[in-house]
């Protein structure tokens, strides 16, 4: 009885031990619960969240469209009417090309591919922000959020894809093998994004101020990007427009181009041995549009690829490791 | 005391939130810029202390009361137990995952109790075989019967709160942390919430738990912490002389005590699990 008292009073008041509290939590081996995972080990929480990520991303997707009448129908009605408006601008009001054959389709194209990783980033950019109820009630990889919101507009996106398909087939381009080059290519777009989407994610979770600057980011790389003309046939510096053309948008839109649309392939600069009458024609009078074929390209087409898998993989190392770093804070707000 | 398993160790623990536009100027355009001229750059940032140094060991078989008046920080301290809110200053160890009792925000109003259920139990952490052999219980416990196919949105207030409450106790955790508003619904089911969350508490290895009803506390905890403005005031085992001074502090009429048990004279709880 006796030295249970001295024992209490050696704890008391406050029931602490006389020893400093971390030792005394390292001793009995626990854990900072706010401690960051290592990387191997946050990776395989995101596997094991991979149910989650979907279940959470389908259920989104669904309770988007809940509210109309015409429910998950706006998931497709959504890329027609926007190709609807292109349609009635460029192919009836304007009856412009850009030297571009099929101008239609090549606008098109261009736009769903760009719309893609538009609304990854511009989506993903609010992620933790409007998640903060969940990450303050749970405990998950955090990295599961963007994600998710990324798997969201890839499913959005493949049902673009059946949309465009339609339309290009509409245009006249012939059903070939490359069609299935888009698969590889929306692939690496996809990687791009979640990668991209990661690092957006930190950016808007402590700074406010970029989901305002986001849509003017957006539109500048959207005209940089060669979705409403051919980047090659800017007035600019060689270099700039090696530079463009390299670009992680214009590289996902021009893989994609090249794989649904013959006539993008056959106009592609370079496509022909180099005739320069046939060329300065094309440059000056923009017309006939496929005789661009026998310029030079600025940057070599059959590196695209390898462009388009540094940009995916750069993305998702880089995005992934900057999301991580500040794993513990998102719950801050 | 002393020989048993720590599983909850706080180390003078500190937590801020940040908080935008919380004032300081009148939030136009103009204060804004004449804020950026001035270099007094994120003014507009206001800084809230939270938590400001508490330090305390929870025990295995521990079961912790957390009481205070709201704003003294109870919530904002089981989500710091729980590695949701990152420390200013200090730290909390713990043995094992610790884990909000909770899932509200993970579900979806406009989708069915099916789907919410299924994202619930997922986002929780399940894998989707636990989900499936989990489902039907969960559904059964809430007694929403048919209705689990229509959106959440349509469910009574105590239907909701019974789905998402059947759903966040589906699952055993190390260390729980229950906030508040448990026994919602009707008697019925206020009886068979608190019979689940008894056996929670047995499964887990230690339980937080922060409530306004003070007789839920006397009756489930073993010990009590009283918080006031993000301290602690006071905390020990003595939880019905901690409580009575609580009262008192509050400026509420004190409780009549039967003299050699210490229980309520005149007690508001129905049935106890």
């Amino acid at each position: 009885m006796a030295t249970d008292d001295i024992v209490a009073a050696a704890i008391a008041p406050a029931g602490l031990p006389d020893e400093p509290l971390a030792e005394f939590a390292a001793r009995y081996g626990l854990r900072p619960s706010a401690e960051r995972p290592t990387i191997i080990r946050y990776l395989h929480s995101l596997w094991l969240r991979r149910h989650f990520i979907m279940a959470f991303a389908t259920a989104r997707n669904i309770a988007m469209y809940t509210q109309a009448r015409l429910g998950q129908l706006w998931q497709v009605l959504t890329p027609l009417l926007n190709a609807g408006v292109y349609f009635l601008i460029f192919g009836l009001l304007l009856k412009i090309n850009r030297g571009i054959p099929n101008y239609l389709a090549f606008l098109v194209t261009g736009v769903f591919v760009f719309n893609f990783t538009q609304r990854a980033f511009i989506s993903t950019s609010t992620v933790i922000t409007e998640s903060l109820p969940l990450i303050r009630a749970l405990r998950f990889p955090r990295a599961a959020l963007p994600l998710a919101y990324v798997m969201i507009e890839l499913q959005q996106m493949l049902l673009s894809m059946v949309v465009l398909a339609v339309i290009v087939l509409v245009t006249g381009e012939p059903l070939t093998w490359y069609w299935l080059l888009a698969i590889p290519a929306l692939l690496l777009q996809t990687i791009f994004n979640v990668g991209f989407g990661l690092a957006a994610a930190r950016l808007g979770s402590n700074v406010n101020d970029f989901s305002q600057l986001l849509p003017f980011l957006m539109r500048t790389w959207l005209y940089v990007s060669g979705v409403l003309f051919q980047i090659a046939t800017l007035d600019i510096k060689r270099e700039y427009v090696a530079i463009l053309q390299v670009n992680p948008a214009a590289i996902y839109i021009t893989l994609v181009r090249g794989a649904i649309l013959q006539t993008q392939r056959a106009s592609q600069p370079g496509a022909q041995p180099y005739n320069r009458q046939r060329c300065e024609a094309w440059q000056h009078l923009k017309n006939p549009t496929d005789w661009s074929a026998y310029c030079h390209s600025v940057t070599d087409p059959s590196h695209y690829w390898i462009y388009g898998i540094a940009w995916a993989v750069l993305a998702l190392i880089i995005g992934f490791y900057f999301f991580w770093r500040a794993e513990a804070k998102y719950g801050r707000g | 005391m002393a020989a048993d398993k720590p599983m909850v160790v706080v180390d003078d623990l500190h937590v801020v939130y940040r908080v935008f536009g919380g004032g300081g100027d009148k939030g136009t355009a103009a204060t804004a810029l004449l804020r950026i001229m001035g270099r007094k750059t994120r003014a507009s940032i206001r800084e809230v202390h939270a938590i400001r140094g508490v330090s305390f060991v929870a025990y295995r078989g521990d079961a912790v009361g957390v009481i205070g008046r709201n704003g003294s920080g109870k919530t904002t301290l089981l989500r710091a137990i729980a590695g949701l809110l990152p420390p200013e200053q200090g730290n909390v160890y713990t043995d094992g995952e610790a884990a909000l009792l909770g899932v509200n925000a993970a579900l979806l109003e406009d989708l069915t109790g099916e789907r919410n259920v299924v994202l619930g139990c997922l986002a929780m952490g399940m894998t989707k075989k636990e989900t499936k052999e989990k489902y039907q219980s969960i559904v059964d416990f809430s007694g929403v019967g048919e209705f689990v196919d229509l959106p959440m949105k349509t469910y009574s207030s105590g239907m909701g709160s019974r789905l998402r409450f059947a759903i966040a106790a589906s699952k055993s955790q190390d260390i729980l942390l229950v906030d508040e508003a448990l026994a919602t619904g009707d008697a019925e089911f206020r009886v068979k919430s608190h019979a689940r969350i008894e056996e929670l508490r047995k499964d887990a290895g230690t339980v937080f738990l922060v409530a306004h009803n003070l007789e839920e506390v006397e009756l489930t905890c073993n010990r009590v912490i009283w918080m006031e403005r993000g301290e602690i005031v006071t905390q020990g085992e003595d939880v019905i002389g901690i409580i009575d001074s609580y009262i008192q502090a509050s400026g509420g009429a004190a409780v009549e005590r039967d003299p050699v048990t210490g229980a309520r004279v005149h007690s508001r709880v129905t049935a106890k699990a």
